[in-house]
C-alpha cells in the first residue's frame, strides 16, 4: 500500500502524557512530522523539550507511567503506536533500530560483544549460529572495528568509548532496519570521536538507505548530518524544514534565538544572543503559544490562541507571524529595568 | 588468576590459624583440663605427672603447634563427656547437619530467587506487594518461634509431619542419609523450612532490589530496543547482572546455615552438630567445642573461596586484567 514517494514514518498529532499525582503532564503535545526513506531528520531542542520522548514513543519504549495519549505513528503505512508488546518487539531491532546516548552503559558488561550481536541477529533473522557470527564480524568490520575477527570475542570493558559506540551502531544495524532512532549518540564522547561517529552513521545510512531520526542538542552535529531539522519547544514542534533554511533563515523566533546562541568563527566581536528566560516547566506551559512569554515579537493573539505549524517563507513554523491575520496587537514593549 | 587463588589460599590459612588460636585458648582459659579428666581424689603428684605426660607444661607456642598439627590430621582428642574421639563424634553428626543445611539452602534459593525476580520485575503487582510485606515477617520472626509454630500447625494440629528427629536413615559408608526413606524426607521438611525461611526472605529482598536497579540501566533499555524477547532480557541480561551480590550473600548465608543450625536442631531434636555443640557447652566439653569452632571456620573459609571464584566466572571485568576495567557502568 505504500507508494513510491510514501513516507517511511508518519507521526500524526502525537501526544505523550505522564499521569502524576498532581495532574497529568503533557510532555509531547500534538507533534506531527514525516520521515522519508533514507532521510536524516535532526530533532533539536533544550532538555525537556520532548525530543527524546518522541523518539522513545516511536520505538515503543516509553517508560511507564508515560504513555501515548493521542495521535498515530505509522511505519511504512502501518500503525505501530497501538501494537501489543510482543508485536512491537519484533519491529524493534528489525525495522527500527535505536542508539542511545552513552555507549559505556548501553552494552551488557557481562557478555562479550559477539554474543550480544549474535543474539540480536538471531532474534530477527533466521540464521544459524555460524552464519550469525559471520554476519556479526561483517557488521563489526563495517562500523570500522579493526581486527573484528578477534575483537568479536572481547567484552565491552575492553573497548574505548568510541569503539563501544561503533559496536552499539553495529547492534542497531543487525537486522538492517529501515529507521534508526539515535538519541544523542555523540553527547558522551570526546569531540574528536564525535565527528568520526557522525561520519560513520551518515555513511552507513546512505549505504543502507536507512532513515535516521537524530535527537540532539548539538546544532553542529545537525548542520553536518541532517537533511531536515525539527525544532521542539516545551513538547511542541516550533519549526521544521530543510537544514539550510532552518539554520540560515529561521522563521520561528525561538529558532532564531537558538541559532543566534551558537558561536561562529566568522563573526568575531559579536555578542552571542541569548533568549531571555527559560523553557516553562511542563506544569506551567502558558496559554497560546508556549514561547510567548519569551518572544520579542509577540502580540495579544499569541497569548490566547495556540499556533499550528504553518507555511513560513522557507520552512514550516508554529508562529502567528506567518498567518494572514498576524499576531494581533503587539503588547506594550516590555521594558527591562 | 593463579596468583589470586594462591593469595586467597594464604589468607584462608591465616584465618584458620587465628580461629585455631581461639580454640586452643579455650583449653587453657575455661577451667583446668586436668580437673576435668581426673577424679577428686587424685593426688597433686599424679596430677603433675599427667600434666607432664600430656605436654601441658610445654611452652604455649609448642603446645599450639602440636594442637594445629593434630587438628589438621583430624585428631581433636577425646571428649570430656563421653571419652569418645571427638573427630568421630563430629563425623557421625556431620551428615545430619549438612543434609539439613543443603535442603534449607535449596529451599531458600529455589524459592527466594524466583520470588525476588518476580517482585523486581512487577513491583506494582499486588502479589509483589503481598510478598514484600510477608517477607518482613520472615526477616523479623526468630527461628525458634517459626519452628515451634510449624510444629504446632503441621505436627500437632494436622499431624502430617514429624516434630522431631531424622526419621529412618540409610547408611552409605560413614555417611547416614535421610534422603532415601520416606520418613527421612518427611522429617526434613519442617526443619528445612525453619532454617531456610530467614535466608529465603533475605535473598528475595536482595534479588528484588538488585533487579529493580538493573532494570533501570541503559543496557536493559538497549536490549529491549534491540527487540530481544522478554525472557532473554529478564533472565539472560538482567538476572545475571544481579548475581554477584546474590552469590556473596548466598555464600555467607550457606555458612551461617551450617554454623548456626543450632537453634533449629534444638527445636527439632535434630541429631546434628548443632545439637552436639549445645550438649558440649552444657558439659564444658572443651575438645568438642574447639573442634566445632575449627570446623565451622573451615566451612566459612571454603565457601568464601568458592564465592570468590564464582565472581570470576560471572564477571569478565575481573578476569584477565590486560585492560583496565572501566570504572563506569554497573
Amino acid at each position: 500500500m505504500t507508494g513510491a514517494n510514501a513516507p517511511l514514518l508518519e507521526v500524526r498529532h502525537l501526544r505523550v502524557e505522564f499521569p502524576t499525582r498532581r495532574g497529568t503532564l503533557v510532555a509531547v503535545d500534538d507533534v506531527s512530522f514525516d520521515l522519508a526513506p533514507g532521510e536524516v531528520l535532526g530533532v533539536v531542542g533544550e532538555s525537556g523539550a520532548g525530543k527524546s520522548l518522541t523518539g522513545a514513543a516511536i520505538i515503543g519504549l516509553l517508560e511507564p507511567p508515560g504513555r501515548i495519549a493521542a495521535g498515530e505513528i505509522r511505519l511504512e503505512g502501518e500503525r505501530i503506536d497501538n501494537l501489543p508488546y510482543e508485536k512491537m518487539r519484533r519491529i524493534r531491532g528489525a525495522k527500527i533500530g535505536a542508539i542511545f546516548q552513552d555507549p559505556l552503559t548501553s552494552l551488557n558488561p557481562l557478555y562479550g560483544i559477539g554474543r550480544q550481536l549474535i543474539e540480536t541477529i538471531q532474534t530477527h533473522l533466521p540464521l544459524s549460529a555460524q552464519a550469525a557470527r559471520a554476519r556479526a564480524i561483517e557488521l563489526l568490520k563495517e562500523v570500522g572495528i579493526p581486527g573484528a575477527e578477534t575483537r568479536i570475542d572481547h567484552y565491552p570493558h575492553q573497548f574505548s568509548g568510541g569503539m563501544r559506540q561503533r559496536v552499539v551502531i553495529a547492534l542497531a544495524l543487525c537486522a538492517n532496519p529501515r529507521l534508526i532512532v539515535a538519541d544523542e549518540p555523540t553527547t558522551a564522547l570526546d569531540v574528536s570521536i564525535q565527528a568520526q561517529i557522525i561520519a560513520l552513521l551518515k555513511k552507513l545510512c546512505r549505504e543502507h538507505r536507512t532513515a535516521v531520526m537524530l535527537v540532539t542538542h548539538d546544532m553542529g552535529v545537525i548542520a553536518e548530518t541532517a537533511d531536515r531539522v525539527a525544532v521542539m519547544y516545551a513538547g511542541r514542534l516550533a519549526e521544521i524544514g530543510p537544514v539550510r533554511d532552518v539554520v540560515k533563515n529561521a522563521a520561528h523566533p525561538y529558532t532564531r534565538g537558538l541559532m543566534g546562541s551558537i558561536p561562529s568563527i566568522g563573526e568575531r566581536g559579536h555578542r552571542l544572543t541569548q533568549i531571555e528566560g527559560s523553557m516553562p516547566r511542563l506544569t506551567e506551559i502558558p496559554k497560546g503559544c508556549a514561547f510567548n512569554p519569551r518572544c520579542p515579537d509577540r502580540g495579544d493573539r499569541c497569548t490566547r490562541e495556540r499556533p499550528e505549524l504553518m507555511p513560513a517563507p522557507t520552512t514550516q513554523a508554529a508562529c502567528w507571524q506567518y498567518d494572514p491575520a498576524g499576531v494581533g496587537t503587539k503588547a506594550r514593549e516590555t521594558v527591562d529595568a | 588468576m593463579l596468583a589470586f587463588i594462591l593469595r586467597r589460599l594464604a589468607q584462608s590459612i591465616a584465618v584458620l590459624l587465628a580461629v585455631g588460636l581461639v580454640a586452643f585458648a579455650l583449653f587453657h582459659y575455661i577451667g583446668d583440663p586436668i580437673n576435668a579428666m581426673v577424679g577428686q581424689d587424685t593426688s597433686m603428684q599424679e596430677r603433675e605427672e599427667l600434666r607432664e605426660k600430656l605436654g601441658l607444661n610445654d611452652p604455649a607456642p609448642l603446645q599450639f603447634a602440636r594442637f594445629i598439627v593434630n587438628s589438621v590430621q583430624g585428631k581433636f582428642g577425646l571428649s570430656y563427656r563421653t571419652s569418645e574421639p571427638v573427630g568421630r563424634m563430629i563425623l557421625e553428626r556431620l551428615p545430619a547437619t549438612l543434609e539439613l543445611a543443603f535442603c534449607a539452602a535449596v529451599f531458600a534459593m529455589g524459592v527466594g530467587v524466583p520470588m525476588g525476580v518476580w517482585t523486581g520485575l512487577y513491583p506494582r503487582h499486588w502479589t509483589s506487594r503481598f510478598l514484600q510485606a510477608a517477607s518482613l515477617i520472615g526477616v523479623s520472626l526468630p527461628t525458634f518461634l517459626i519452628g515451634i509454630l510449624l510444629i504446632m500447625i503441621f505436627a500437632v494440629i494436622l499431624g502430617l509431619l514429624p516434630s522431631f528427629g531424622r526419621g529412618n536413615t540409610v547408611q552409605l559408608g560413614w555417611w547416614t542419609s535421610g534422603f532415601f526413606t520416606f520418613s527421612g524426607l518427611k522429617a526434613l521438611i519442617l526443619p528445612s523450612i525453619t532454617l531456610g525461611l530467614f535466608q529465603l526472605t533475605l535473598i528475595m529482598r536482595l534479588v528484588r532490589s538488585e533487579m529493580l536497579e538493573v532494570m533501570r540501566t541503559d543496557y536493559i533499555k538497549f536490549a529491549r530496543a534491540r527487540g530481544l524477547s522478554n525472557r532473554a532480557v529478564n533472565f539472560g541480561h538482567a538476572l545475571k547482572n544481579t548475581l554477584v551480590p546474590v552469590i556473596t550473600i548466598a555464600g555467607l548465608q550457606l555458612g551461617a546455615i551450617i554454623a548456626f543450625s543450632i537453634v533449629t536442631e534444638t527445636v527439632f531434636s535434630w541429631p546434628g552438630m548443632g545439637q552436639l555443640f549445645v550438649q558440649s557447652v552444657q558439659f564444658a566439653d572443651i575438645p568438642v567445642m574447639a573442634a566445632y569452632l575449627l570446623l565451622v571456620a573451615f566451612f566459612f573459609v571454603v565457601i568464601n573461596l568458592v564465592v570468590d571464584l564464582l565472581y570470576y566466572a560471572v564477571d569478565p571485568r575481573l578476569r584477565g586484567g590486560m585492560t583496565t576495567a572501566s570504572a563506569r557502568g554497573h
